[in-house]
């Protein structure tokens, strides 16, 4: 391999620099080619790991789980005690809702893959809470009502729903994600599932629903991601539906 | 490389000499160093807070953290494009780049002999007296370095704009890309560390990195094969 002549440096010897950067550059090709069906594999192995691992430093592989996102520096904390749910806009019963009050409405559980635009996805995810139909059912809409706006009480995320897709028996106003209340860091006490869609309309940290007459774009939606956030059929991605 | 806080009695060289100092980076050169330097702890530290969930926790604000992570990203490779114009920096590269049969000497006394400790012991019997301005560690460590930075540069750009691409790139590679930064990530971290490990263990490599000067006993020591120019005397 070191066929160089010994001699003063510089113009002689071997040009293994390059071939390191060449080599790296092909392995990298290779990588990105290849990557998804490795990755894959890797997830078939770490999967039942981190099931047993009480250290969490399994989710310092990034593979396979869920990704904390947050668009603003801290999101306050509430809970049962202070955590309400506005709901108002174009509705005959504009309400406040507490998690008490949640609680007290019909309960939906469905198991679903949550699905991020930035390829993680997390499968068969166990989810329950109010399905947003029947909230809106239970407010009641007025004739002019065309879509939803949902603010985060995390102060600066929006989202957007028409209310054809508000209204898909999949979307869901959640209480509880993995068999245990929605946690802060998932985006607890309560947050928006929209099964089909990519993560970003599942809105994290649910503070405030508008029923509006024209769906306005939600937070990444100003930003340059598609509004309706289909899992497979936007934002250029192929994924399987959820 | 051996600390050199406390020199041999042997090794010292006449009372003259001992003062005597010689270049061993140009402006151009350290001016590189410490641009990809500050660009590539701006990545990796907020590629830190991107990777990992804790951090995530700690700092949120994501979107401002990956667009300094995107331009820092980007800029990291122009330092060392722009320099590419000077003589000094390129006769560096060339340095770096080429590996003599005295660099493979190096490498399997070190990869035979295990810990860094005995591998010293083992190649000062023999190729060390032949190392010239850059062991074989520093020449592969540069183009590790520069390899990766290509690589996450190529992998970055698809993550960021390969589902705006005319026809669209296909998904599986964008996911690839995804797979092959992170993992490059890793690797980065650990070559970074051990950089900084062995830039701990010699202050006079600090010392010639910062200021572009050498003591020329250390020279003589570190680098015996390498024909420095004693520093002229009017840029003192």
């Amino acid at each position: 391999m070191f066929t160089g002549v010994v001699g003063s440096e510089g113009s002689e010897g071997t040009p293994v620099g390059r071939r390191v950067v060449l080599g790296m550059l092909a392995l990298g090709a290779a990588g990105v080619a290849l990557g998804a069906r490795a990755e894959r594999a890797l997830q078939r192995v770490i999967d039942p790991l981190r099931r047993r691992d009480p250290t969490g430093l399994s989710d310092l592989v990034p593979i396979g789980s869920f990704r904390y996102y947050s668009v603003t520096a801290s999101v306050p904390r509430l809970g049962a005690a202070d955590y309400r749910l506005r709901v108002h806009g174009l509705v005959d019963r504009p309400r406040t809702l507490t998690l008490a009050d949640l609680a007290q409405l019909r309960q939906t559980s469905l198991v679903r893959d949550f699905q991020c635009v930035t390829g993680w996805r997390v499968d068969n995810v166990p989810w329950s809470g109010v399905l947003l139909r029947d909230l809106l059912a239970d407010v009641g809409m007025r004739p002019t009502a065309r879509a939803l706006t949902f603010r985060s009480f995390d102060g600066s995320y929006t989202e957007s729903l028409t209310l054809d897709q508000a209204t898909r028996p999949d979307v869901l106003v959640a209480l509880r994600m993995l068999n245990g209340p929605v946690s802060h860091d998932h985006g607890g006490p309560v947050r928006l599932y929209v099964a089909p869609m990519y993560g970003y309309k599942s809105i994290k940290w649910l503070g405030e629903i508008e029923v509006v007459d024209r769906v306005s774009p939600g937070y990444w939606e100003v930003r340059g991601y598609d509004v309706d956030g289909w899992v497979g059929r936007s934002n250029g991605r192929d994924d399987d539906p959820v | 490389m051996i600390p050199s806080e406390q020199l041999p009695a042997e090794d010292t060289p006449a009372e003259g000499s001992r003062l005597a100092t010689v270049r061993r980076f140009g402006r151009v050169t350290r001016l590189v160093h410490w641009a990809t330097a500050a660009t590539m702890f701006c990545c990796l530290g907020t590629g830190a807070v991107l990777l990992l969930p804790p951090l995530a926790e700690l700092v949120g604000r994501r979107q401002l953290v990956e667009s300094i992570h995107l331009y820092a990203g980007l800029a990291l490779p122009v330092p060392m494009l722009v320099a590419a114009a000077a003589g000094s920096y390129r006769r560096d590269l060339r340095s770096l780049n080429r590996f003599t049969v005295t660099d493979g000497t190096w490498l399997r006394a070190n990869l035979r002999l295990g810990t860094w400790r005995r591998a010293q012991a083992g190649a000062e019997t023999g190729a060390a007296s032949r190392i010239g301005k850059f062991n074989a560690g520093q020449k592969l460590y540069a183009a590790f370095i520069a390899g990766a930075i290509l690589v996450m540069l190529g992998t970055g750009t698809l993550m960021r704009w390969g589902a705006g691409l005319p026809g669209g790139l296909p998904l599986a590679w964008r996911t690839g890309a995804t797979f092959v930064h992170d993992l490059l990530t890793y690797g980065l971290a650990f070559g970074v560390a051990g950089h900084l490990w062995m830039a701990a263990r010699d202050p006079v490599a600090r010392v010639g990195i910062i200021t572009g000067t050498v003591p020329a006993w250390w020279a003589t020591r570190e680098h015996p094969a390498w024909k420095a120019s004693p520093r002229p005397p009017d840029r003192r």
